[in-house]
């Protein structure tokens, strides 16, 4: 007998799947072809010898790194106590407090960042890698403090209790439960920070000297000069590098929900 | 112990101020200059409202603000009314649930100088191909859809898994026809999760320059401009700007949170 | 529509309908007819199919295969909200965002009924050329929706809760909201999908009444979903019995409880003695180590039947009275409140009896049974068969497993062969390691003095296994069949057919 198909909901979803191949996939395709598409149009690995033998290319890559790394570090390293002290009592009664570490992300970033370098200058501290950092630091904070926040301030008091309980002293029982718990938070908070790190070039340049530029700004420079095949092909590292982040979050985190909630909250939270 | 406890508010309540006096300080000082006449921040000047008026003059400041949140409504709309759709799809999916999962996280996690970089070939290849398509603003409201329906999508789920599974079926039960049902059934329920997302949506579009500097063709948006002047000298009228946006987004906070309070003291009655 | 009514006096016609999900069957070719006014219901344990069969109708699922007719049409591709029929959802699915009015208004506002056009300033009706009146489409008017939203509140005992909140209401109250939502529309049919599972027992009795009532009232046919069987037997003219995608049978209520079909329904609707004995003769039968007159004929002589004997049929009289049939023990007694429950040893076998008068635990006591309070059941297949294939040195693939058999006649490698083992040569084992192949424990009816338990092999079929324990639904178990117990025969292709033929002559005759 003639098989038929059921009336199906999931057809609500076909148009943001045709808009995700077009739009994401696609271009990730073109990406590919670009970066491996000579001068002449042939195939090559021309771009790609360019990017990991010409020493400005590499460098540039391998400095960002370094400068995402050290941002991120620090931005953990501030905001897991200032998360800590938001999630304990008497601080998580008072909603006002965490949001208050979320406004200025609702503000456009380069105007935050303008606010920074004009105070920055008027105490007299010149465009410097110092700088730069700072900038990265004080951009990304709020992503590295929500996720990290909200993992904490959900954790079960008990416990924390429990394990004072069991004799554990008060490093003790933070090393034992509360850091180990909070891990998701942290991951998704590195994330967060690492991977926006790359295409911060706009920080880097308006905070930084001439030697400070991230990986971004020299994609952008290349594709808008025209350099579609070295730009490709750094842009494609990248990606490699983003899936490669990606997939170690995916094993590192416990739960895929509290990253996504986290993330969800992250990027500016919700007004409501 | 109560000693203990003691001393770690204390402590806490140092920390936390610290922390906001230094993240708010350098927004402040800006609000504070926006009223100074100077060309730089901590030089003298004439007080008063000069820097406004230069606000107002500055055409292509104006220009780019106006851009700027136009692009940021449009495309908001835009990946709100497709995010919550795509939402309830991908609810709904059996098969396929996965990929799209994947290529939305993708999409969330990428750097965004790659999606950048993506459109931007993008629009190459359409042009080769010799379809009508320029980098410029409606380039750009596609790009922001694309680039902030998952936070749309994100923050619209999670309602979904509460809902009465059988709602759509009554929906349709009851005579309304599957889009009918999905924007009068179910829309409703998702009210809260599409305030949200269209607010995510907006401020990532306001905040977007990365994306927006490769595909913006001659148009300008507030990020860009600002970038831009960098070498040139900022107009310092970009601290009144600065200013009207800081105390705008207080204001939409702080109205949301009266309304809330408002509603939360009614449904209490 | 009269003309309609009076040609088409099934309602609902279910042909042949099938309802495959991922590779598993749920409904397996049901074919059922509703009858115009009727209240149908459809009894099952969970996961039987009766859901998706109602799922099916209301148009929400699509048949894999088979077709479904309303008054005659077929309505099986027509989506739902086409038919004129509506459904009472389990936890009533009401519109959260919507008040109680609104919620029951909903369809009303979607609803186009066919009217005469009128003038809009004189009220007269428009003719055309032929002078009849021009029909129009139109929506009901404001006061058209009111008044019938009115209308239905009162019907369900809601009057004034118009402007309430859906979510203020308790869940009698909800449940009443989504009655009238669906009956405001006047549907052909009423589907009720377990609508009373989410009350506490009280709230259900009564809701039992009304929904007989509204029923009795409105002449709606009812379609009611449940697994509950006192409820299907209280508010029914009719009882579908459904287990495993089957419908097992169709009756009045009186009729599936007098006189079940098998042995599931006899154990699934109230509760029943259920043994293993044989056919003497016509009017004549044999259990527990006795013979007993009965009222049926037309087994073959020696013919082995299951036998249901209903708590309430069994009398119960002192030892030695000499009234009795049978001789046992009384092991259990417990008050219902208006009769006594014991649990009696008689011969191998452990009686439910149910009787006004009570027997100290230990006594001993006569058991008589009436011949109209004996029902005789065919025997459902006693052997597991299946076409498979030789797939070693005297072995052969059994759902996936490699199984010794012994056999005189040298069988190849490869070779296609029938194999059948009893029900009751087939070993359960606790640890699953300890079988050849695993499987999963599936529903089992108690026979007297053992148990029929269907095992869901791994390979997506099931076997029924004749064990002397309980088993736990959904256990792992492990299968062993001793190689002595395993009978093989070379499969001759033209052999099928003559055999499903047979096996499906037999299934009829057991339905029938």
């Amino acid at each position: 007998m003639l098989k038929r198909k059921a009336p199906a909901k999931g057809i609500f979803a076909l148009p943001y799947a045709v808009i995700c191949v077009i739009f994401v996939v696609f271009p990730l395709i073109l990406l590919l072809i670009y970066a491996f598409r000579g001068e002449n149009g042939g195939f090559t690995f021309g771009n790609f010898a360019e990017v990991f033998t010409n020493s400005s290319n590499y460098m540039a890559l391998l400095k960002t790194v370094g400068t995402a790394l050290l941002a991120t570090g620090i931005c953990l390293l501030i905001a897991y106590p200032l998360a800590y002290i938001l999630a304990a009592a008497p601080f998580n009664k008072i909603a006002i407090l965490a949001l208050l570490f979320v406004v200025p992300m609702w503000m456009n970033f380069i105007l935050r960042i303008f606010a920074l370098q004009s105070l920055l200058s008027m105490l007299g501290i010149e465009k410097s890698y110092g700088a730069a950092v700072i900038g990265l630091v004080y951009d990304f904070l709020p992503f590295m403090l929500l996720p990290i926040y909200t993992a904490l301030v959900n954790l079960d008091t008990s416990y924390a209790e429990a394990a004072g309980d069991l004799g554990a002293n008060a490093v003790g029982t933070f090393l034992r439960t509360t850091l180990p718990m909070s891990v998701p938070g942290i991951i998704s908070g590195v994330m967060m920070v690492f991977m926006p790190c790359f295409s911060a070039y706009a920080i880097t340049d308006m905070m930084g000297d001439s030697n400070t530029a991230v990986i971004g700004g020299k994609i952008d420079y290349l594709i808008s000069q025209n350099q579609w095949g070295v730009g490709s092909a750094l842009a494609f590292v990248l990606l490699v590098l983003v899936i490669a982040v990606m997939v170690v979050g995916n094993l590192v985190a416990s739960s895929r929900n509290a990253k996504a909630n986290a993330s969800a909250l992250t990027r500016g939270g919700s007004a409501v | 112990m109560k000693n203990k406890k003691r001393i770690f508010t204390v402590i806490g309540w140092v920390v936390l101020v610290l922390a906001l006096v230094l993240m708010y300080l350098p927004i402040l000082t800006v609000v504070a200059y926006s009223f100074v006449d100077s060309k730089t921040v901590g030089a003298s000047g004439e007080i008063g409202f000069a820097l406004y008026a230069r606000l107002f003059e500055n055409e292509r400041l104006m220009t780019a603000a106006g851009n700027t949140l136009l692009i940021g409504v449009v495309s908001a709309f835009l990946a709100t009314l497709l995010g919550t759709v795509s939402a309830v799809g991908i609810f709904y999916l059996k098969r396929g649930k996965q990929a799209v999962n994947v290529v939305s996280q993708l999409t969330v996690y990428n750097a965004e100088i790659v999606t950048a970089v993506g459109f931007f070939l993008l629009a190459i290849f359409c042009n080769n191909v010799h379809l009508p398509v320029q980098k410029g603003l409606g380039w750009l409201i596609l790009c922001h859809t694309v680039m902030t329906t998952p936070y749309v999508i994100l923050s619209v789920s999670p309602r979904l898994g509460q809902l009465n599974p059988n709602l759509f079926e009554a929906g349709m039960d009851l005579g309304a026809g599957q889009t009918r049902t999905l924007f009068t059934v179910i829309f409703p329920q998702l009210i809260k999760g599409m305030v949200s997302g269209f607010a995510l949506a907006f401020t990532l579009s306001l905040d977007d320059f990365v994306v927006t500097n490769l595909n913006r063709g001659e148009v300008n948006t507030i990020s860009t401009y600002v970038y831009d002047s960098i070498r040139r000298g900022i107009d310092p009228a970009v601290r009144a700007l600065s200013t009207v946006i800081f105390v705008a987004v207080l204001a939409v906070l702080i109205a949301v949170n009266v309304a809330d309070k408002a509603k939360r003291r009614r449904a209490a009655k | 529509m009269e003309e309609v009514s009076t040609k088409f006096d099934k309602i609902i016609e279910v042909r042949n309908v099938t309802k495959v999900f991922d590779d598993v069957t749920v409904v397996d070719n049901i074919t059922l007819s509703v009858k115009r006014g009727d209240f149908v219901t459809l009894l099952g344990p969970s996961g039987c199919g009766k859901t998706t069969l109602l799922r099916m109708i209301a148009g929400f699922t699509t048949p894999t295969s088979g077709q479904i007719f309303l008054d005659g049409k077929d309505i099986t591709d027509l989506p739902p909200h086409k038919r004129p029929i509506n459904t009472v959802f389990q936890k009533y699915a009401l519109f959260p965002h919507l008040n109680v009015f609104k919620n029951i208004a909903f369809g009303l506002k979607l609803k186009r009924i066919e009217d005469i056009k009128r003038n809009k300033k004189t009220g007269e009706p428009v003719l055309d050329q032929t002078g009849a009146p021009v029909i129009v489409r139109r929506k009901f008017t404001k006061e058209e929706i009111s008044e019938k939203v009115n209308r239905v509140l009162k019907l369900v005992g809601l009057e004034g809760y118009g402007h309430r909140d859906t979510t203020s209401l308790s869940g009698g109250q909800q449940q009443r909201v989504a009655i009238a939502r669906a009956l405001v529309l006047e549907p052909k049919v009423l589907l009720l999908d377990e609508p009373l599972g989410a009350l506490d027992l009280k709230m259900r009795k009564e809701m039992q009444f009304e929904l007989k009532k509204m029923h009795d009232e409105l002449g709606i046919t009812f379609i009611y979903v449940t697994h509950d069987q006192e409820e299907a037997l209280t508010m029914s003219d009719k009882v579908v019995v459904v287990s495993d995608g089957v419908i097992q049978q169709v009756g009045t209520p009186k009729k599936v409880y007098d006189e079940p079909a098998n042995a599931f329904v006899a154990n699934f609707i109230g509760e029943s003695n259920i043994l293993s004995g044989e056919m003497k003769e016509d009017y004549k039968v044999r259990f527990c180590g006795a013979d007993f007159a009965c009222e049926d004929k037309g087994f073959g002589k020696n013919e082995r039947v299951d036998i249901v004997v209903r708590p309430e049929d069994i009398g119960v009289f002192r030892a030695g009275s000499g009234k009795g049939q049978l001789k046992g023990t009384v092991l259990g007694v417990v008050f219902k409140g208006t009769y006594y429950e014991m649990n009696i040893a008689a011969g191998d076998y452990e009686f439910t009896v149910q009787n006004t008068d009570s027997f100290a635990v230990g006594s001993s006591v006569e058991l008589r049974i009436k011949p109209d309070g004996i029902h005789i059941m065919k025997k459902m297949r006693t052997v597991n068969e299946t076409v498979t294939t030789v797939d070693g040195e005297n072995t052969v693939d059994f759902h996936g497993g490699s199984f010794a058999f012994e056999n005189p006649e040298h069988l190849e490698k490869g070779e296609r062969v029938k194999l059948s083992v009893a029900f009751d040569k087939i070993e359960l084992t606790d640890d699953e390691r300890d079988g050849v192949i695993g499987g999963n424990i599936g529903p089992s009816v108690y026979k007297g003095t053992y148990y029929q338990v269907q095992v869901y092999t791994d390979d997506d079929d099931d076997i029924y296994v004749d064990t002397v324990y309980e088993w736990d639904m959904d256990d792992r178990v492990g299968i062993v069949i001793k190689p002595q117990d395993i009978r093989v025969e070379k499969y001759v292709e033209a052999d099928e057919e003559k055999e499903e033929n047979a096996a499906a002559d037999g299934e009829e005759k057991s339905d029938a």
